[in-house]
């Protein structure tokens, strides 16, 4: 078995098709020269310097050797080769497979405007760059932010802690417009005022000012800001270049249904690279940690002929300052919200429903609201607003009972 | 160096020396010992790196926040008294000897 991106998915894979039973070899090629880590402390504690990088490897040398996968660092996979079932590696080697993962995560957007390759423009995907951009923090005196998504505003976070001048940069009328509801949007947007974070919503970036090659600023439709170090974070492209130079079905993803299956039988895909079928026929593309690792759970189990659907209810999380958000469902295009808890202790949930179906729940500070959430959104349940409006009612007693 | 040992829901003990500052969870995934998910890297978010903290150095180990706490009731397997999110404990001297048994299961 072979497996393309040695990331958070890639490594699970490897793992799971150790525990469903696979004993033959495994090997597991990875561009970035460090063993798989954990890519989400690199906008939060790493930053902050709360945590140190070495602690974000996710499995020892030891674990490799016991589980025998074969972890190839600091090697690229130029080309898969399906009629041969190889892969080809950057120095020409081939490496044929009986059955082939393509985990090759996403890249970061950049943005393809008038002065982007001016030094002082970062973006954070990479230990790497998360490496550089904590010793730019260190020296930078006001920093821009673009893209108010979740990677943007952690790193507004992270650098307020050092005191620094941080104005963020935002093209939609509010923040982290794709994944959350407008109240809990507005919610943080008075947060991160309230802590010194300069907002412009509805502001877009026409291009960057620089002096000797260094940027000194951005240029926005609202004027242009001063800037000696700039973080772009504006979403991501997923890697899907190999699957398509191979004749593999993608749309900005390599396309997979719930069992990771691409359209050749002998190779899936899994976590942030693809984008999933589902029953109704559209594509969702969802970059998380549970998204690759349940992936790869289900990829796993297809390459020994298994079948083990993706069926969990998507979850995420993001820490900013000392606010802990968590995200069970999707609640896009929701109709009605009930709120649980109080919003300016700062201890609040939001329930919401679609089409008067629960679909998903926002949790600032109350874990235990999301994880009762969770509970009843993968069981599905017949949860209605009315009854989660009733002052008596208890979310977690409801996840408990059914 | 602090010592802990952990036992895996098949039964076996794995004693490993651990650097200090480093959290048990981190400790116990990186040497692959079986049965902690720890989907969420340790943000105390996911509640999949439950572990029951048994032995003497149990009575040392600092009490859990609120939020862990909240995390502890929704736990899969059963929470027990001595339930605890692996990535919350940090190795220090004063925990040295501390047992974890790792829950039957995470998710
Ligand atoms: C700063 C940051 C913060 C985040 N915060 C959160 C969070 O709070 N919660 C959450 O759920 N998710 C978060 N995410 C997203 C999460 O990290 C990703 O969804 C997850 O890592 C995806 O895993 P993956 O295995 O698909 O891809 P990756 O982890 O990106 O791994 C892909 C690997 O494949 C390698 N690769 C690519 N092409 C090749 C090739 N041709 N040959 C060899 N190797 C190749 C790449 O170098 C890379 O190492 C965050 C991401 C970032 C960058
Ligand atoms: S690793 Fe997620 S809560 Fe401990």
């Amino acid at each position: 078995m072979v497996i393309v991106g040695a990331g958070q998915g890639g490594l699970q894979l490897a793992e799971s098709l150790r525990s469903e039973g696979w004993t033959g070899p495994i090997r597991l090629f990875g561009e970035e020269p460090y063993a798989p880590y954990n890519r989400p402390p690199l906008s939060k504690a790493v930053l902050c310097g709360d945590q140190s990088a070495d602690h974000l490897t996710i499995r020892g040398p030891d674990f490799f050797a016991k589980k025998a996968i074969e972890l190839s660092t600091g090697t690229r996979v130029t080309a898969i080769d399906r009629a041969a079932r190889e892969v080809v590696l950057a120095d020409g080697g081939r490496v044929a497979y009986e059955g082939l993962a393509l985990a090759t995560g996403s890249r970061a957007r950049t943005l393809p405007l008038p002065g982007a390759d001016l030094d002082g423009i970062m973006v954070l995907r990479t230990l790497d760059d998360a490496e550089a951009l904590c010793r730019r923090m260190a020296e930078a005196r006001a920093i821009a932010v673009v893209g108010g998504g979740f990677i943007g505003l952690e790193v507004a976070a992270s650098a307020r802690k050092f005191d620094r001048e941080v104005t963020l940069i935002e093209a939609l009328p509010r923040l982290m417009a794709r994944a959350v509801s407008p109240a809990i949007s507005d919610w943080y947007a008075d947060l991160h005022t309230r802590r010194g974070v300069r907002l412009l919503l509805s502001t877009g970036v026409t291009g960057f000012a620089g002096v000797d090659g260094r940027v000194t600023g951005v240029e926005t439709s609202a004027g242009p800001i001063a800037a000696d170090l700039v973080i772009v974070g504006v979403g991501v492209i997923p890697d899907d270049a190999l699957a398509r130079a191979c004749g593999l079905d993608c749309d900005r993803g390599v396309i997979v249904d719930d069992f990771s299956r691409t359209s050749d039988p002998t190779i899936v895909a899994l976590g942030d690279c693809t984008a999933r079928r589902l029953p109704d026929g559209t594509l969702r593309r969802l970059e998380s940690v549970q998204n690759a690792v349940e992936q790869a759970k289900s990829g796993a189990a297809r390459l020994m002929g298994k079948e083990r659907p993706f069926t969990a209810t998507p979850w995420f999380w993001s820490d900013q300052y000392d606010v802990k958000l968590q995200m069970a469902g999707l609640s896009a295009g929701a109709d009605t919200s009930v709120t649980l808890g109080s919003p300016e202790e700062a201890r609040f949930s939001l329930l919401h429903w679609r089409d008067g179906r629960f679909v998903g729940c926002d949790s600032i500070n109350r874990p235990a609201d999301h994880m009762a959430a969770r509970k009843l959104l993968d069981r599905g349940t017949d949860l209605t607003a009315a009854e989660a409006a009733d002052p008596a009612f208890d979310l977690a007693a409801r996840a408990r009972a059914g | 160096m602090v010592k802990v040992v952990f036992i895996e829901p098949a039964g076996a003990e794995v004693e490993i020396d651990a650097a200090e500052g480093w959290s048990l969870m981190q400790v116990a995934t990186s040497q692959g010992v079986e049965g902690i998910d720890a989907e969420c890297g340790g943000s105390c978010a996911c509640a999949t790196c439950h572990c029951y903290i048994e032995g003497e150095a149990a009575e040392a180990v600092p009490p859990p926040s609120e939020s862990e706490l909240a995390m502890l009731d929704h736990v899969v397997a059963e929470r027990r008294p001595n339930s605890r999110l692996s990535c919350q404990i940090k190795a220090e001297p004063m925990i040295d000897g501390l047992i974890l048994r790792v829950a039957e299961t995470q998710s």
